[in-house]
């Protein structure tokens, strides 16, 4: 099977996710962004475990869901204690810290 | 389908397994023990879990195989995915003391006048009633310690892991708890979230490109394990532009967690934000867990194709040990002073990294890469934690004083805390006759032996510059004249917890200076990773 149709749809997924995050301001955005890196590297890891005929990259699929969601628990958390502070989630008010 | 019991060698990894059932036993501390009693169940709870594991340890690191060839000792188990070997094992005992030392720190609650460094509750708001009422009230987070024993539990597992998917958990879960632990400052809090959340989102960013690296790399060897993909690297089978790309990806997720120029961003802020406790325990075992992994990664999956990335490596060390060396002489913040002073220092380390000299190239007595790195890492875990527990204790009305105006004569009206201070500098400088000009010579002899003379040059000159602005903050306290403008730090009496890790810090780093041949020894004696 050839797979290359699914690669070349990851790796657009993946610069779509990686631009978003450079270039969005809200956290929230950015973090989406950063999940749908995560995501495109699933596809990636599915289309070649479908190629070379083997299980790991549909287990390894399935732990990276599992990261990505403890993630998510982790990263919110974050992001709501910011809000909640400075009632703004932009990632440019955040520049207490800098040089 | 059959399914086959995997073999487990408990025998070799119970050490990680404790460290994790204190984590979990951690949690349902929190949830069943009254919260008057925490404090100390947590406290002895953690620190027994990882004196436990260190005493495991230093068992299983006698009992190791020696492998065929002899440069090699341990097995490779839990089905492929863990390599406990005397590398694994030499970094495990480090991470642990290191861990063991923040435990001390975090326990300390002497300075903040009975409460530990971290906030009371997290969830009120700074500056509102509910924050105000937490910390009349004595809150506490007693939830630090089962996060850091995940951390822990990641940082050991990271060096080990043997396979692509291993080591991409092992590495969330060493960063996850740490970026929850940089939100907890009691004081500063806005600095401290600010903190987190630059952290978390660079993190996972990072993590993103080291994730498509893993998805790469298996699409070129068709499996996650370092032993097929070095075979399919030597045989060259697969795509090599995959191969390329995705080894680069691999390499930038890894270099962001050793804090490596141009990935070093993070560090500065992170170090500064962060309480001064988990700065401390971070910037030890982070680095030492990220360099095992590293290493590992490229001297077991990538060895036969050195030639790709070892160029790659030349300019990220150069520009690593440049970047912190200059950045941290503009720097008016202590800790972020010494961020950028730990930026320079993983410089210094790649430059052990990148000559790849193993012990089956080398006469006798000659220093492999492994073991430079090794004692490298030592030297520099015990000066940092050390010098973060000395920031801890210089405090004025505000807190931890770390902006270095207050800490202008200092060395006048605390010559002690003072002077260990500058001795802990004056190691991270690699002055002789402290821990780190041991290290810095073994790393340097390394990459010169592998002819990497221009990153040594690069290298001397950087440390020239090092020196420069570690004498500086020497000269603050110690040496300016004059009445100092605004209020000035004095030096709170710490508790016998946080006293007990700078002097530990204290003699290791003298030891290590005067007579570092044991450890050197011990650090040859780790060999080579297991294949």
């Amino acid at each position: 099977m050839n797979i290359t149709a699914y690669i070349v749809l990851s790796g657009i997924l993946f610069t779509i996710g990686c631009v978003g995050v450079l270039t969005r301001r809200n956290a929230i955005v950015v973090f989406m962004c950063v999940e749908l890196m995560l995501n495109a590297s699933n596809l990636a890891l599915v289309a070649f475990a479908k190629q070379h005929g083997n299980l790991d990259g549909q287990i390894a699929a399935f732990f990276v869901m599992v990261v990505a969601a403890a993630e998510v628990v982790v990263g919110l958390a974050i992001i709501m204690t910011i809000f909640r502070t400075r009632r703004s989630a932009s990632v440019d008010d955040a520049s207490l810290l800098k040089y | 389908m059959d399914f086959v019991k995997p073999s487990i060698e408990y025998a070799e990894i119970w050490p990680l397994l404790v460290i994790f059932g204190v984590a979990c036993l951690g949690v349902v501390v929190e949830a069943f023990v009254p919260r008057e009693r925490r404090y100390l169940v947590q406290t002895v709870l953690a620190a027994l879990g990882l004196v436990a594991a260190l005493v495991g340890t230093i068992m299983i690191a006698g009992e190791l195989d020696v492998l065929g060839d002899g440069q090699a000792r341990g097995l490779i188990g839990v089905e492929g995915s863990l390599a406990i070997d005397g590398p694994t094992v030499f970094l495990w005992g480090i991470i642990l003391v290191f861990s063991l030392g923040g435990v001390l720190l975090f326990a300390e609650r002497r300075l903040e006048g009975g409460v530990s460094a971290f906030a009371g509750q997290a969830a009120a708001l700074p500056g509102t009633e509910a924050e105000r009422q937490a910390s009349t009230r004595g809150l506490e987070h007693t939830e630090v310690y089962p996060l850091m024993m995940f951390a822990v539990f990641g940082m050991m597992m990271f060096p080990a892991a043997n396979d692509l998917l291993t080591l991409f958990v092992a590495l969330e879960v060493l960063s996850l708890p740490l970026y929850l632990l940089c939100g907890l400052a009691r004081r500063r809090r806005l600095l401290s979230q600010e903190a987190a959340l630059k952290y978390f989102l660079l993190g996972a960013f990072s993590s993103g490109f080291f994730l498509y690296g893993v998805a790469l790399v298996y699409g070129f060897a068709g499996s996650m394990d370092y032993a097929d993909i070095s075979e399919a690297v030597s045989n060259d089978v697969g795509n090599s532009t995959l191969l390329l790309i995705g080894l680069g990806m691999l390499a930038v997720g890894l270099l962001f967690k050793v804090g490596a120029a141009p990935f070093h961003n993070w560090t500065p802020d992170v170090y500064q934000g962060a309480p001064t406790p988990v700065t401390g325990f971070m910037a030890a075992g982070t680095k030492i867990a990220a360099f095992g992994a590293l290493m590992r990664l490229f001297y077991v999956a990538f060895g036969s194709e050195r030639w790709s990335w070892q160029p790659m490596l030349w300019v990220i060390a150069i520009l690593t040990m440049v970047v912190g060396a200059v950045l941290a002489v503009v720097q008016t913040d202590m800790k972020r002073m010494l961020a950028y002073s730990s930026v320079a220092h993983t410089g210094f380390l790649l430059t052990g990294v990148l000559g790849v000299q193993q012990a089956s190239q080398l006469s006798d007595g000659e220093v492999t890469s492994m073991q430079a790195v090794l004692f490298y890492l030592t030297t520099y875990g015990f000066a940092m934690i050390g010098a973060f527990a000395v920031v801890t204790l210089v405090r004025d009305s505000g807190g931890e004083a770390t902006s270095f105006a207050r800490w202008q004569g200092l060395g006048k009206r605390s010559p002690l805390v003072a002077g260990l201070f500058a001795f802990f500098l004056l190691s991270m400088a690699g002055i002789p006759l402290t821990a780190g000009f041991v290290g810095k010579w073994a790393v340097f002899t390394v990459a010169l032996s592998a002819g990497a003379w221009p990153v040594v040059i690069a290298a001397i000159l950087c440390s020239i510059v090092a020196v420069f602005f570690y004498v500086r903050v020497i000269v603050l306290m110690f040496f300016v004249e004059g009445e100092p403008e605004g209020e000035v730090a004095s030096v709170t009496r710490p508790s016998i917890l946080t006293s007990a890790t700078i002097l530990v810090g204290l003699a290791a780093t003298l030891v290590l200076g005067i007579l570092p041949g044991p450890v050197l020894t011990l650090a040859a004696h780790a060999g080579e990773f297991v294949r």
